[in-house]
């Protein structure tokens, strides 16, 4: 059992506030993925949840009790790193056996040469040897125990890296862009192999990515940091559907959100949808909240720049008048066929539209917040 | 065509390998020298012409006199002694200290790290003096321990291996402590084993000026039976040096002859070493 509470976590490096006053509950056997662009903090931020930076001032509890002056092997965390750091010159059961020994091994007992030698250590190697395996069997690596990791291929090696993490039955799993240095396919594939391992273990994940889609993918829920700031903590189809904030709706989805100003509304000649509040700068919308029809008089016009066929979908991308941007458009491949160069009307969901002011902040209207509510 | 690339490129091929066996020869001349010289006798050796190979083989006598005229066995293996244990104390300070200022962030550091780079600017001969009274204070001269306190720390070690340390990511560490090894643990279980190429470098370093040495056991030591082979060497030289010279060249070759043996069966491991870390 072992829920996670950060409270106002803060952390400079010199000058630079690297992490502004965080606060976050994680639950207990929660995905949580922290996501956000590189130097947002949230790698220091698991680092400081791991114990291996401390924080400037804020508290960490895991289960319960704070964990603040806790060195990290006290703090019953494993940790995945994005090099996978496995110590090169072990093999890979060593690798994976490590945490086992140091824990169980008295100290007498893992002194150099003479340790070996020691009454009481034969039992519990062969304990550990049992656990490693089951380990391995389960990561399917059990026929790499003897390699070295220089052996191994990225995927191989990512998953001693995750034995090792679980090879000891912690209470808490933090993983810092673990497929980052993976090739897309594999990085698709092992994706799904840590949503299971997170299902079968049933222990609390905290993961770390710059990925919008493995966050979206991967979690229960996700935290998105920017500049050492939480922006919004959310399920997944909330952070998409009703972001707080601009920075968000520009992060999460891909293509990435349409974001019109309303000056630039108002000058290309389109009249502001109903509904419109007194404060609001941008106007946001999905590529799937738009559709395309004829041109006309009070509507966002453009001209079709550019079609890129998915197969499942087109998106196009559609020129705004005067060099105002881009708005790209998700349409079915049956419904229309457009070419570049095609003069085209946008017609926008309004209940989709997301408003935002001059500070990035979302502006609801009446029906939104009720809804929210 | 194919043909004519191939012989400009064994031409330039043959170029190199002349232009290398030259300087090979420039280097190892004195060496071939000194060996000629401990084969040769006594006449032979102020001779006017020269050639490598004895006209009349002295080499036994030579040799003999080298082993029998001084402990030259004694003199070997207080070379082995006094090295090993310069080597052995050196590294029990340099990897902590490396590793401290590699690794762990604590005030003042950079400070520390900038003096141990002026300690890297200070020749050794300037402390001679300084070690010399210090020994005296201490009532240590003309001992073992003369010959090896004054060389216990080593700034080039801590230079070298911080340098070497720091390669290692930070990511590495961090997992170690994760898996609950102590600070010394990781030293010995992660920092020691990945960095072994660079510590044998360091090695070789170390031995190769405290076996050559001449300088410091000559100020430090006057006992025969505690003298390193360098030291030793000089009782060959008195007045009559014209007679001892063959013996005094085969000295010098018996002194050179581990070193070279060590380095030889060395070498292999030692290249290996180098090739891990590089393509890890």
């Amino acid at each position: 059992m072992a829920e996670i509470e950060l409270r106002h976590i803060k952390k400079s490096y010199g000058e630079t506030a690297v992490v502004k006053g965080v606060s976050l509950n994680i639950r207990d056997g929660e995905f949580l993925t922290l996501v956000g662009p590189s130097g947002c903090g949230k790698s220091t931020l698991l680092r400081i949840i791991a114990g291996l930076e401390a924080q400037d001032s804020g508290e960490v509890m895991v289960g319960g009790r704070c964990v603040n002056d806790k060195r990290p092997k006290e703090r019953d965390v494993a940790m995945v790193f994005q090099s996978y750091a496995l110590y090169p010159h072990l093999s890979v059961f060593d690798n994976v056996a490590l945490p086992l020994r140091t824990r169980r091994l008295s100290f007498a007992q893992r002194l150099p040469f003479v340790g070996r030698a020691l009454p009481g250590r034969g039992g519990i190697e062969k304990a550990i040897r049992a656990e490693v395996e089951q380990a391995a069997c389960m990561l399917d690596i059990a026929h790499l125990l003897d390699r070295k990791p220089g052996q191994l291929s990225g995927g191989q090696r990512q998953r001693v890296a995750l034995g090792r993490a679980m090879v000891r039955q912690p209470a808490v799993f933090l993983m810092d862009e673990p497929l980052s240095n993976l090739d897309a396919k594999l990085r698709v594939q092992m994706r799904a192999e840590i949503i299971a391992l997170h299902r079968r273990l049933g222990v609390t994940f905290v993961y770390v990515t710059h990925d919008q889609a493995e966050a979206m993918t991967m979690s229960d829920r996700v935290a998105v940091m920017m500049a050492g700031e939480l922006l919004q903590v959310s399920r997944p189809e909330r952070l998409y559907r009703d972001p707080q904030d601009l920075r968000v709706a520009e992060m999460i989805g891909s293509p990435k959100i349409n974001v019109v100003s309303c000056a630039d509304w108002i000058s290309l000649g389109a009249t502001l949808p109903p509904g419109v509040h007194g404060n609001t700068r941008h106007l946001a919308f999905r590529p799937e909240a738009v559709g395309i029809t004829a041109s006309g008089d009070g509507r966002l016009n453009g001209v079709v720049a550019s079609v890129e066929n998915l197969g499942s979908d087109i998106f196009l991308n559609v020129a705004l008048g005067d060099g105002r941007g881009t708005v790209v458009v998700r349409t079915h491949p049956d419904v229309s066929r457009s070419e570049p160069g095609r003069p085209v009307g946008l017609q926008i969901d309004p209940a989709c539209l997301l408003q935002f002011d001059g500070a990035g902040l979302r502006q609801r209207h009446a029906e939104q917040i009720e809804a929210a509510a | 065509m194919i043909a004519r690339f191939s012989d400009r490129r064994f031409v330039g091929r043959v170029a190199r390998h002349a232009i290398l066996i030259l300087t090979a020869a420039f280097a190892l001349l004195p060496f071939f020298w000194m060996v000629s010289l401990s084969l040769k006798p006594p006449e032979e050796i102020f001779q006017a012409d020269f050639h490598f190979w004895p006209t009349a083989f002295h080499g036994v006598e030579n040799y003999r006199v080298a082993l029998t005229a001084a402990p030259m066995f004694r003199f070997l293996l207080n070379g082995v002694l006094v090295c090993a244990a310069i080597f052995a104390l050196q590294l029990l300070v340099c990897i902590p200290c490396a590793y401290a200022l590699a690794k762990l962030r604590f005030h003042g550091r950079d400070t520390l790290f900038s003096a141990v780079l002026v300690g890297l600017l200070l020749p050794p001969q300037a402390l001679a003096i300084p070690h010399f009274v210090l020994l005296n204070v201490f009532g240590l001269l003309d001992t073992y321990a003369a010959l090896i306190l004054p060389w216990a720390i080593s700034t080039f070690g801590i230079f070298l291996l911080r340098q070497f340390f720091r390669s290692i990511p930070d990511e590495m560490i961090h997992a170690a402590r994760l898996d609950g090894l102590g600070e010394f643990e990781i030293i010995w279980r992660i920092m020691i084993p990945m960095t072994a190429p660079a510590l044998a470098a360091f090695g070789i370093f170390s031995v190769v000026a405290h076996w050559n040495d001449l300088f410091w056991p000559l100020i430090a030591v006057r006992r025969e039976e505690i003298s390193t082979p360098a030291l030793g060497i000089l009782l060959f030289r008195d007045d009559e040096a014209g007679q001892f010279f063959g013996p005094l060249m085969a000295g010098a070759v018996i002194i050179v002859a581990p070193l070279l043996v060590a380095f030889l069966i060395a070498q292999r491991r030692f290249i290996d070493g180098l090739a891990v870390t590089t393509t890890r």
